[in-house]
């Protein structure tokens, strides 16, 4: 049996009876996603406002809650009063949608890249990918491991590398300043490069992924 | 012809504009102050300006229908229209805004639409919990409301008016004729259920970011957050001024307006960071005890 299977009967399409006995079609694929492939916006074309967009953007990072491998370990000193991350804007958000970094901490399983994907493409444009220690590079201790993958920028464009295992918290910080270097720079258009070389990022994903049982972009 | 009300308008709009400063300003000293509590530096104190820019500079946005884009605009005309109805400065020509006889009573709808507004566009959104969220947040905030309202039917006794700008005028002349020595059972029960309506800690559980995975915020984002961030900013110190006005004598210049609203202000916040989060269940009951019966009382004393 495919894995497919175990999950088919919620995205076929059916008919259900509401109280009143009204039948109502379901179609989870088109009510609950978008079919659509993502779009690139554009910067705004005045360069000095878009430099004080960016400048915002820059200095509130909202970041996304979502911790894998063992470098989540790390990103929790950094919200206590030894390392204090959020003077230098640096925030955490439980939810995708209002967050604009995602930080991958480490070793990143098969099973998590998936998770991963989902809740980068549920990010809002523009959004920043930070990768934390040699794991994410190129494998690092798990380099010829059945379950991580080796490069993260396969799967999905990093702004930011922090090397090290694992790094200290000042190296977050020292990456989340590289980061802001970097979005005031006008550089952090990674967002828009997924969504120009979908396709490719695409390919990458379902080559790893065998259990693909999402729909292609999960906006 | 006269240009009286182009001259009112732009006084109402620059009120909302100092007011919605004086909002973002507030809260980053409060994330400041509470950061000094918990020995750490803090955020900026202008981090909400820059959270707000950034919020609306997003290029993109998810929508779920029309009751989505709704919800926030609802939300931000409560805020708005609360705002519009407060007399701000006591005996000022200016800054009393459109406040006429029966303010109050419209203040308190305006209080409860943004909710309403909320709770259907959380509900029209993609997460199928949030209306886990909003029944919490809504049931929540009704009990909120009651020993409010029972305060604010006490001070209707005591004042035979149901205007702001009257209750403020017979507050006048000196601190032994504020609400606060006069009425002062009206005064507790409506500074506690203030407690719940800034939604600081014993009381934020609807929008707690460890329980925000089921609150009505969990969708919005870029700049349907934006809005909902521009909401807060005016709502919180325009219920402050709102207890200074009920309460502690109002204001009749902005030095004293900012004072006193600051001191309101910031007894939630302290009492948020000394107390831990109630759950749903623990405090419906906490305002159906003790405000209440302060509630009942300050009708029945008077």
């Amino acid at each position: 049996m495919e894995n497919k299977d175990f999950i088919k009967p919620y995205y076929e399409s059916k008919i259900v009876e509401s109280p009143d006995g009204e039948e109502i079609k379901v179609n989870p694929l088109e009510d609950y996603f978008c079919g659509e492939a993502p779009k690139s916006h554009a910067p705004n074309s005045n360069k000095l406002w878009e430099s004080f967009l960016n400048w915002a953007r820059a200095e509130s990072l909202w970041v996304l809650g979502f911790g894998t491998g063992c470098g989540s370990m790390e990103i929790l000193p950094l919200m206590t009063p030894r390392f204090d991350a959020y003077r230098f804007g640096v925030q955490m958000r439980p939810t995708p949608r209002q967050s604009n970094v995602i930080i991958i901490s480490g070793y990143l399983s098969v099973k998590t890249l998936k998770r991963a994907i989902r809740s980068y493409e549920q990010m809002q444009n523009p959004k920043y990918v930070m990768a934390l220690g040699s794991c994410t590079i190129n494998g690092g201790m798990y380099y010829d491991s059945y379950n991580t993958i080796n490069r993260l920028d396969h799967y999905m464009p990093v702004d930011v590398y922090i090397t090290g295992c694992m790094p200290r918290p000042e190296a977050l910080l020292a990456g989340f300043e590289e980061m802001k270097r970097l979005i005031k720079a006008g550089k952090g258009e990674k967002a828009n490069e997924y969504a120009e070389n979908f396709e490719w990022y695409k390919a990458n994903q379902k080559k790893i992924i065998k259990d693909w049982n999402m729909p292609d972009y999960n906006w | 012809m006269s240009f009286d009300w182009l001259i009112k308008i732009g006084y109402v709009l620059l009120g909302l504009f100092i007011v919605l400063n004086y909002g973002l300003l507030q809260y980053g000293v409060i994330r400041r102050i509470s950061a000094r509590i918990g020995k750490r530096i803090g955020v900026k104190v202008y981090q909400p300006y820059i959270d707000l820019i950034k919020n609306y500079s997003f290029r993109s946005q998810i929508t779920h229908g029309v009751m989505f884009y709704l919800g926030p605009v609802f939300r931000l005309s409560g805020g708005v229209g609360v705002f519009l109805f407060m007399p701000l400065i006591f005996g000022s020509e200016h800054f009393s805004n459109y406040s006429f006889s029966g303010d109050l009573i419209l203040i308190l709808y305006f209080l409860f639409f943004g909710m309403l507004g909320m709770a259907l566009g959380a509900g029209e959104g993609g997460h199928p919990y949030s209306f886990i969220g909003i029944s919490r947040g809504l049931s929540q905030f009704t009990t909120i409301e009651l020993p409010f309202t029972l305060a604010v039917i006490s001070l209707a006794i005591q004042y035979h008016t149901f205007s702001i700008t009257d209750i403020v005028a017979a507050q006048q002349g000196g601190i032994m004729h504020w609400t606060l020595m006069t009425n002062p059972l009206a005064t507790a029960a409506a500074m506690l259920s203030f407690l719940g309506m800034m939604g600081n800690s014993p009381f934020n559980v609807v929008i707690a970011p460890q329980e925000n995975p089921i609150g009505p915020p969990t969708e919005y984002h870029s700049t349907f957050l934006a809005v909902l961030q521009t909401n807060r900013a005016i709502l919180g110190p325009v219920e402050a001024i709102l207890m200074v006005n009920l309460f502690f004598g109002g204001a009749t210049n902005w030095v004293s307006l900012i004072i006193k609203s600051f001191l309101v202000f910031f007894w939630p916040v302290f009492v948020g960071i000394v107390f831990p989060r109630f759950r749903v269940d623990q405090s419906i009951p906490w305002f159906l005890k003790l405000p209440f019966v302060l509630g009942i009382l300050a009708i029945f004393l008077i």
